[in-house]
């Protein structure tokens, strides 16, 4: 029988081989499940994970969708390095896209004022600081009142959601819309600028990209960073060190609250351009695993986020060829979380074969 | 008056998903295994029983193939929690991200079908006037609810089961050490609670709503989470608090009614926030939390790795 047996010291190669196994058995499990479909797995995987990414327009898509997952995913990596568990990135998203709506909503009225760039740059900012505020409230509660903040940050994705509804139902409904829940479409002076024509992929992937080289920096050569981190691994030893675990939660929410802030305002400011009671398909919980299939390393999260950014490509792929739902995505995303989970024990433990 | 118990019969209806599911997580949290992956065990059993009901055209299998759902969903975190020893959190978000794309994805086929309302009341006792609307005109599993939460008592504090069950979640090396299997008890533990989420989860398509939209859920299993800590791990609270959030949920309803002009969005989020409060309320005193924590709740135990 296999026997998990303890390693003396925990496996660093393992740690990087993880992913790579459980993407490889994702790939596994997922031609077994075309397969139970009663589709051929070849094809259902050549339309899953090859389609979408076939030319040069398709890949611009891919990058498109990995931006707010890298985002999101840069502040959680940094949360759960603390082991602070914001599961809420969800909800500090739809708080960013709408603080960032409402910012270019009230500019956009048709008569001459700021230039678009500075109205962008102001709807950015107004992302991050909502995102943050939301997050904020999460880190207050946990702080002052020592309520859990796996809940608290859950909940208030919830109510950021029927907020965000509320939004769209009232103040920020479109007067000349039909009654449609949503915003009016920003005029094009007020969108983010695309990168080449012909393609959605907008500026805010540069921004993810310099964001995640400066996260790389915060996490491994600055003492705050480092402060986070002995405080997530050996509290009782950050708490020697003087290191303040209060300001380890304020930091660490801020910034994945800030992140998936600006993630918000881009996806609003971006590929969706105007409003809706629906701003994400679920990016911020997406956005979990791409943090942990990065190992919770800033330059990691953008494998993770091209992963996941994949899948969500994929789905919409086996909806229109193969006739599947295309919530197929959020299997996916679960069978490969389960199976990293399940390869990160071979990190602590090896497998010996015993009679 | 008739008003008034139509409206503590609905915020008993309402309570009913919430109180079967807690009891359920009380249960493992007691024997020391976090599982948060509630809300998406009781998405695909939401799912399980409404596509069984819909097709078969009987409710009662609905149930018993939430359950079965609701335990297999169990095991599969019990796989990883217990067996590989996983983060309990991680697996059990994992857990409810896997069961969240599940439902959707057995669901899509089944969104805006709806089940015809099914029998409802005791009897007789439906017939007095006021109480019987109130409290006997609802359907069996608000009484199954009931008699799990009096069966819950009795196991806990007064059967020996109950006891090993609470050494298990308190000290997992001693119970180990007296020769207990932990990790069997554990996923005992784990399915029982599979199988009440899965019911609650059930109740929620096949009675409640009773139709299918994606996301049915809407955040109750981790309000039913959030009702332990409130209930501080003890079954008769867990009744009242599940009570106590079905009136808020139902309150929303009554606002409405009576025209009280607030958006219905922001009265929706009464529940989410209702929840938030009291779990500040309930935290603010980090001793009183950790006097009545189950104390290994969370960490992983591995036998014969100490």
């Amino acid at each position: 029988m296999l026997k998990l047996e303890l390693r003396a010291a925990s496996s660093r190669s393992m740690a990087y081989l993880s992913p790579v196994l459980a993407l490889l058995l994702t790939i596994f499990f997922g031609a077994l499940l075309f397969m139970a479909l009663g589709k051929n797995p070849l094809t259902g995987l050549q339309v899953f994970l090859i389609e979408p990414i076939r030319s040069k327009a398709a890949i611009a898509e891919l990058l498109l969708k990995t931006t707010p997952l890298v985002l999101c995913a840069l502040g959680l990596s940094v949360c759960y390095r603390a082991n602070v568990w914001n599961i809420g990135a969800e909800g500090q998203l739809i708080a960013g896209g709408l603080a960032a709506g409402s910012t270019i909503l009230f500019f956009d009225t048709g008569t001459p004022g700021l230039s678009g760039g500075m109205v962008l740059l102001l709807a950015s900012c107004a992302g991050v600081v909502g995102g943050a505020l939301w997050a904020s409230i999460t880190a207050l509660l946990r702080d002052r009142f020592n309520a859990n903040e796996i809940l608290v940050s859950l909940m208030l994705t919830y109510i950021a959601q029927l907020l965000l509804m509320y939004a769209v139902n009232g103040p920020l409904k479109d007067p000349n819309g039909m009654n449609f829940p949503q915003s009016k479409v920003f005029s094009s002076d007020y969108l983010l600028p695309h990168l080449f024509s012909g393609s959605r992929l907008h500026i805010g992937f540069i921004v993810m990209l310099v964001a995640s080289g400066l996260m790389a920096v915060f996490v491994y050569r600055s003492f705050a960073g480092y402060r986070l981190t002995v405080g997530g691994l050996a509290p009782l030893a950050a708490r020697y060190a003087g290191f303040s675990s209060r300001r380890a939660l304020w930091t660490s929410l801020l910034i994945s609250g800030g992140f998936a802030g600006m993630a918000g305002a881009f996806e609003v400011a971006g590929p969706i351009g105007q409003v809706l009671p629906s701003i994400s398909p679920g990016y911020g919980f997406a956005a979990i695993i791409v943090a942990f299939i990065g190992r919770l390393n800033p330059i990691g999260t953008i494998f993770g986020g091209l992963v996941l950014s994949l899948f969500y490509l994929g789905g919409e792929m086996a909806q229109s060829r193969l006739g599947l739902p295309s919530a197929i995505t959020g299997l996916f995303q679960g069978m490969l979380l389960f199976l990293l989970l399940a390869c990160d024990t071979l990190i602590n433990y090896r497998l010996r074969w015993q009679k | 008056m008739e008003n008034f118990a139509a409206l503590i019969a609905a915020s008993i209806n309402s309570g009913t998903p919430l109180l079967i599911a807690a009891l359920g997580l009380l249960i493992n949290e007691r024997a020391g295994v976090l599982n948060l992956g509630a809300e998406g065990m009781m998405l695909v059993a939401a799912i399980t029983g409404f596509a069984i009901a819909h097709q078969t055209h009987m409710p009662w299998l609905g149930f018993v193939a939430g359950a079965i759902a609701g335990m297999l969903m169990a095991t599969l975190f019990a796989w990883l929690a217990l067996v590989l020893v996983t983060n309990q959190v991680a697996t059990g978000l994992a857990l409810s991200i896997f069961g969240a794309g599940l439902s959707a994805f057995i669901g899509q086929s089944f969104v805006g079908q709806s089940l015809p309302a099914g029998p409802h009341g005791i009897p007789l006792l439906s017939d007095i006037p006021f109480l019987g609307k109130a409290l006997f005109d609802q359907h069996m599993a608000v009484y199954f609810g009931l008699l799990l939460c009096g069966g819950i008592i009795w196991f806990l504090y007064r059967s020996r089961a109950g006891l090993v069950l609470r050494a298990v979640g308190e000290s997992p090396e001693s119970a180990h050490a007296l020769g207990y299997p932990v990790r069997k008890i554990r996923y005992l533990a784990l399915l029982f609670s599979g199988a009440c989420c899965g019911i609650a989860g059930a109740y929620l398509s096949v009675v409640y709503t009773p139709m299918w939209v994606e996301g049915l859920v809407a955040g109750r299993g981790w309000i039913a989470l959030a009702l332990t800590t409130f209930a501080t791990w003890r079954p008769a609270r867990v009744l009242l608090g599940a009570l106590l959030f079905g009136s808020v949920t139902i309150l929303q309803f009554h606002f409405q009614a009576i025209g009280i002009a607030i958006p219905s969005e922001i009265l929706s989020m009464l529940p989410y926030l209702a929840t938030i409060i009291v779990l500040v309320l309930i935290s603010r005193n980090p001793d009183w939390i950790r006097l009545n924590m189950p104390a290994s709740l969370g960490k992983p135990f591995r036998p014969g790795s100490a």
